[in-house]
């Protein structure tokens, strides 16, 4: 078991390495040249240069990678002498636009994400989980039909579209939800789930067609395992069938599937939080990339890489609690 | 009480759909006598899986089931679902084909003796269905019974699950155990050992056993009586001596006759000549 997490948490370790290198390249070498850009209209190339120096970026590709991960683990000072800066670990480095420093726009900006992501997710995955079992327990009959006409329509009709509607309808024609406006949820808790609400639901809805289409085919294809079979056999009242030998292993691929959706949603929606002006990590990745906005794009980037090779990490370890042949495949 | 433990009588299986009845299992009568051992033998599409799975109830959606089955003198047919359940797993249990699948891989093979246990028999502890299923384990000769009680089914060999399935039924000490190919999944020395291991059972608990196979030196070994099917449909049958020494349909004859023998002379396989013999 030690030996499996420490081995998990290696190839990690490899994978946002690969991850640090491969978006260094983009961004920092592949994209055009910041200094020029920061100097701005009144650019000397003496100016250029100094600024180059204080980034860091005049020095050669390895000096500037090498400085940036230990920036990343142990921070970094950009410039020298009395105007130096300090950039405290984890050091993303300052955007381009405001001089905040990434890290800082980050932490300002998961909070948001996250309550966006958690309460989406939970939404989808009840909807999903209740829908799919629905769908599989009536079988061809209309209550099946009809969810698997909502999920259609649910997966086909775009994010935005999803958001406008929904906007209009509940917001300016019926009057249930007030306009959007920024609340802390110890300020007022019913306008702040007010706010949150039909970002909820715009995302809620494509993930959980989803969820309830891969619901569905699970418990259809566990009930025919062979196992469920003996399990009648014995007498088990159809409660017990239902609930020991066909939700479990139905539903155990759920778990899988749903860390990483969560895991890359914290990392922001960039749609949803756009059109609903939440300021969000996923808002703060938009806005970046249409400003050119390098250390910002990357952060973000390196953020969602974290959050799913995280994620992913932490639905291997649930899978050994979860299944008996993960846990115990070798020792047998 | 009677003698007779199982009487089946006219018992047909269909699935209706548009081009008619398809009729699996046509107008089928046996009887096992309390104690006896029934063979059901035929190829793949005889129906006799299908057979056996009228017994306990347990056909597939979409198929139809006319005819009677007594179990006891009691009419399984006309039972609703709720009686029959009590019936299943309690009085008659089934061992199916394949001893990896039919196993849930998520729960201990203790887990899976002691719920149809406890399922069946009210105000038993967890503990004393722990100590039935050690037991019914220890019956059917897996070792170390207290400690691998608590292991899941992929940590044991394919004969070992195919143990864990029998203990699975003897724990409730049925009056009917019916084997839907036991053996097939497994190697020929395994194949043996629970064919003996059924017989012991057998032995020991008075218990009938109806085994269904394509594989007719395994009927030969452990059944008294043999039905042949074939398409569904009742070929022959007899005492299992009088099937082997003197078949009397052509059909019978052709298996029997493509059973290879060690002392045949070296040459072809007889095949099976599918017009021939009907």
């Amino acid at each position: 078991m030690i030996r499996f997490v420490a081995n998990r948490l290696l190839g990690m370790l490899v994978v946002l390495f690969l991850v640090c290198l491969f978006t260094f390249v983009i961004f920092f070498v592949l994209s055009p040249d910041p200094a020029v850009q920061i100097c701005g209209k009144n650019c000397t190339p003496e100016a250029i240069d100094q600024i180059r120096a204080n980034l860091g970026i005049d020095q050669p590709f390895w000096t500037q990678f090498w400085t940036f991960l230990t920036g990343l683990f142990a921070g970094r000072t950009y410039g020298t002498g009395p105007n130096a800066i300090d950039c405290a670990a984890p050091c993303l480095g300052y955007s381009f636009q405001s001089s905040q420093a990434v890290t800082d726009m980050i932490v300002q900006r998961l909070p948001v994400s996250a309550t966006v992501a958690v309460g989406a997710a939970v939404l989808w995955l009840l909807a999903g989980v209740a829908g799919g079992l629905l769908s599989a327990v009536r079988e061809g009959r209309f209550a099946d039909r009809f969810i698997a006409g909502l999920t259609l329509t649910g997966m086909s009709i775009p994010n935005y579209v999803l958001a406008l509607s929904l906007q209009f309808l509940l917001v300016v024609t019926l009057g249930w939800l007030p306009f959007p406006q920024a609340v802390a949820f110890s300020d007022d808790p019913v306008r702040w789930f007010q706010n949150f609400l039909m970002p909820w639901i715009v995302l809620a809805v494509g993930m959980a067609a989803v969820y309830t289409r891969l619901t569905r085919a699970n418990v259809i294809e566990t009930l025919q395992e062979n196992y469920v079979r003996t399990a009648r056999a014995k007498g088990l009242s159809p409660g017990l069938v239902w609930r020991r030998h066909a939700l479990r292993p139905a539903l155990t691929p759920i778990v899988t599937i749903f860390g990483m959706d969560f895991a890359g949603l914290l990392g922001g929606a960039l749609i949803t939080e756009t059109v609903f002006g939440l300021n969000g990590i996923g808002k703060m990745a938009a806005d970046s990339i249409t400003k050119n906005d390098q250390p910002v794009i990357m952060g973000v980037t390196l953020l969602a890489a974290f959050l799913v090779v995280v994620g992913n990490m932490v639905v291997d370890l649930l899978y050994t609690a979860i299944d008996p042949r993960v846990r115990v495949g070798s020792s047998a | 009480m009677t003698d007779t433990l199982l009487q089946v009588r006219g018992l047909t299986v269909g699935f209706p759909n548009a081009n008619g009845p398809n009729t699996v299992v046509n107008s089928l009568d046996f009887d096992l006598a309390r104690g006896g051992a029934l063979g059901i033998v035929g190829e793949s599409g005889s129906g006799k899986s299908m057979t056996s799975l009228a017994i306990m109830g347990l056909l597939p959606k979409g198929a139809e089931r006319t005819g009677s089955i007594a179990f006891d003198g009691t009419e399984l047919t006309a039972l609703p679902e709720r009686a029959m359940r009590s019936y299943r797993g309690d009085r008659i249990a089934m061992i199916f084909q394949d001893p990896l699948s039919s196993l849930n891989p998520y729960y201990t093979v203790g887990t899976q003796i002691m719920e149809a246990y406890r399922s069946h028999r009210t105000g038993v502890t967890r503990r004393q269905a722990r100590a039935v299923a050690i037991e019914a384990m220890e019956r059917v000769h897996i070792g170390d019974a207290a400690r691998r009680v608590d292991h899941y089914p992929h940590q044991f060999s394919g004969g070992m699950r195919q143990r864990v399935m029998i203990a699975m039924t003897l724990s409730m000490e049925p009056e009917l155990i019916i084997a839907d190919e036991p053996t097939t999944a497994l190697d020929v020395t395994v194949q043996a050992q629970i064919l003996d291991l059924l017989a012991e059972i057998r032995a020991d608990t008075g218990a009938g056993l109806v085994l269904i196979t394509h594989d007719l030196a395994v009927v030969s070994e452990v059944t008294d009586h043999i039905v042949v099917m074939r398409d569904g449909d009742l070929v022959e049958q007899g005492p299992a001596e009088r099937i082997f020494t003197d078949p009397q349909a052509p059909y019978t004859r052709m298996l029997l006759d493509a059973v290879p023998r060690i002392d045949d002379e070296i040459g072809l396989l007889r095949t099976m000549h599918t017009e021939e013999g009907r």
